[in-house]
């Protein structure tokens, strides 16, 4: 079976999966589902940039930002769209942003390039402030878009509608991901990634592979950020921090680089450890100032204590696990 | 003309306080090949811990001890019990754990002295052009440079220390204890970051306040280069003069956004920073 067909397949199962979660709990969990769905897109597209190419970015929020702000723009300006259409031009406006960053940051290596993207991080937010006309300033911009369609009716709620739409983009996007990462693309990325030197003498277009490896990183969470703003309805610069940025980079790493399943890992770790944290912090009554920062020390602790004990994360954890027990089920029945 | 040297003269005492973040971000990439993410985050502990003996004694240069104090604790305490067990194990999380770090410093900063803002009075007054405080500020953070460099050059620690980030088998093997060194550089570096807080902290103390200030602290070690501490001071002074320039006559904003096209214009010119000596990479 060819790899693209394979990677279809897996994503209609995956699609699936999802509905039948949607069908078993209620239409409250299914703005998480959808929350998990649109974040993991966006760490996935950080997993080809930093696990494949090597590029430390910090600052994958950046792209979410203009993905989400795109999407308000075409809702508010443009409302006779169709939601594909809208996806369709924010992935053409996050290719030429990731061609724009990847361009200027393509000579720019390690630490430098993390330092780089800190700064896109931190100082785009600051565009929706200098330009509050168009971009509504610090309250952001409200949208509106579809519920459900007509025959659906009584069978799927809003929510429960959004979240497959959100899901059904996902999984073709990991797809598209999974099969650029197995092809030659993603070779060229692993040999620029080991020695970027010996990757340019073996004939590897080193400059180029960086680049394309930015606008695919870019055009995912674009469509990521896009997603959101459509289910959340609502897009502020206050969503698109620097902790934001930090949070997709440090849980990819806890989730476990190099492979889709850790930025499934990951994407429900940012989900959910903050649902915890706040429900902790609620339950114990433990105060305002307490609560609001509960999840984002919570998440810290996680992942240092997963660096410490796991240095591959929750993916590279398991692994070792199911190696340790295919091992000991061969011992004993040998 | 007149806004111009007022621009000048301000963007030189903000660049003081960028000067030293930077210094600190040196010192530490200098001797573990790391930037460390979590400096602002310590600087902002130390600048709580001088907030609240401020508080406590009614003295401003008691806080000020209390937070040099502070920086040189948590800064050995963190990279011995936290990032030296983790950065073992790969480059990209040893990046990792100093974000994680950040996150939990800066939630917890929050969690025991609440998100709001505190005023946070200066060292001295602030009123006019080029006032004591921003005097204060060039004096400071230039004696922190000149003890640094004498550190480094005319002391046994320094020799060690430099030993040890030169080449740590051959430090270890003349009897040089390298972890210790590294324990040293991170609190001396963290005493540093806590000065920098110390100066860009006032007037109000939140949080987040630092996450700024550390954008310009990185540009300024990034145009100077990773490597070089003299070239993070005149790095954090020019990155302080743009700041104000841009902040002035173009919107305070873009002045981030600025940040970032100096540090991708330098860098495409010269990818080690303006200080830095061309480099051969072998296969």
């Amino acid at each position: 079976m060819p790899l693209p067909v394979r990677h279809l397949l897996l994503a209609a199962l995956g699609l699936a999966a999802v509905a039948g979660l949607l069908f078993v709990t209620g239409d409250l969990t299914a703005l998480r589902v959808a929350a998990v769905g649109y974040t993991m897109l966006a760490v996935a597209g950080l997993q080809l940039l930093v696990g494949g190419s090597g590029q430390v970015s910090l600052g994958h929020g950046a792209f979410m930002m203009i993905g989400a702000y795109t999407m308000a723009l075409l809702v508010l300006h443009q409302p006779s769209l169709p939601l594909a259409a809208n996806l369709g031009v924010i992935v053409a406006v996050s290719v030429v942003a990731g061609v724009a960053v990847g361009a200027a940051t393509a000579r720019l290596h390690g630490p430098y390039l993390a330092g780089a993207t800190l700064i896109l991080a931190v100082g785009l937010p600051g565009l929706a402030h200098r330009y509050h006309q168009l971009l509504g300033g610090s309250n952001g911009l409200n949208i509106r878009t579809a519920g459900a369609p007509p025959f659906l009716d009584g069978l799927v709620t809003t929510s429960e509608w959004r979240a497959l739409v959100v899901w059904t983009t996902v999984v073709l996007g990991l797809a598209a991901l999974a099969t650029i990462s197995a092809g030659r693309l993603g070779r060229r990325m692993r040999a620029v990634r080991d020695d970027e030197t010996a990757a340019a003498m073996a004939g590897v277009p080193v400059g180029a592979t960086k680049v394309a490896a930015f606008v695919i990183a870019s055009a995912a969470g674009g469509l990521a950020g896009g997603l959101q703003a459509y289910v959340l309805g609502t897009v502020t610069p206050g969503s698109f921090t620097l902790v934001l940025s930090l949070t997709l980079l440090a849980a990819l790493v806890l989730g476990g680089i190099g492979s889709l399943w850790g930025a499934l890992w990951a994407s429900i770790a940012i989900v959910y450890l903050d649902v915890w944290a706040t429900d902790l912090a609620r339950a114990a009554d433990l105060g305002r100032d307490v609560e609001n920062n509960l999840p984002v020390v919570f998440f810290g602790v996680v992942l240092i204590l997963v660096l410490r004990f796991w240095p591959l994360g929750v993916h590279g954890a398991l692994r070792d696990l199911g190696a340790r027990l295919r091992v000991a089920g061969s011992g004993t029945s040998s | 003309m007149n806004y111009f040297v007022t621009l000048t003269l301000n963007g030189l005492a903000s660049g003081a306080a960028y000067a030293a973040l930077a210094l600190s971000l040196v010192i530490i990439y200098q001797a573990t090949r790391l930037v460390n993410f979590a400096q602002p985050a310590l600087a902002l502990l130390s600048v709580y811990t001088a907030y609240t003996v401020t508080q406590l004694t009614g003295s401003y240069w008691l806080g000020f001890a209390a937070a040099l104090t502070a920086g040189l604790l948590v800064g050995a305490f963190v990279e011995r019990v936290i990032v030296r067990p983790i950065a073992r194990t790969s480059q990209l999380n040893a990046i990792i754990v100093t974000l994680g770090l950040l996150l939990v410093v800066q939630g917890g900063v929050g969690m025991v002295w609440g998100n709001e803002q505190h005023g946070l009075r200066y060292a001295f007054s602030y009123v006019g052009r080029f006032a004591p405080s921003d005097v204060f500020a060039l004096v400071s953070v230039g004696v922190a440079a000149l003890l640094l460099f004498a550190l480094y050059r005319f002391t046994p620690l320094g020799l060690r220390m430099r030993a040890a980030a030169f080449h740590p088998e051959a430090a270890r093997l003349n009897g040089v204890r390298v972890g210790l060194m590294l324990t040293a550089g991170w609190g001396i570096a963290s005493l540093i970051g806590a000065l920098a807080g110390m100066l860009a902290g006032p007037p109000f103390l939140s949080p987040n306040v630092f996450d700024v200030v550390f954008v310009f602290g990185i540009t300024a070690a990034v145009v100077g280069g990773l490597d070089n501490p003299f070239g993070a001071v005149i790095g954090g002074l020019l990155i302080g003069l743009g700041k104000s320039y841009v902040s002035g006559f173009l919107g305070p904003e873009l002045a981030t956004l600025a940040a970032l096209v100096i540090v991708v214009a330098v860098l495409s010119v010269r990818p080690d920073g303006i200080l830095s000596r061309p480099t051969a990479r072998k296969v």
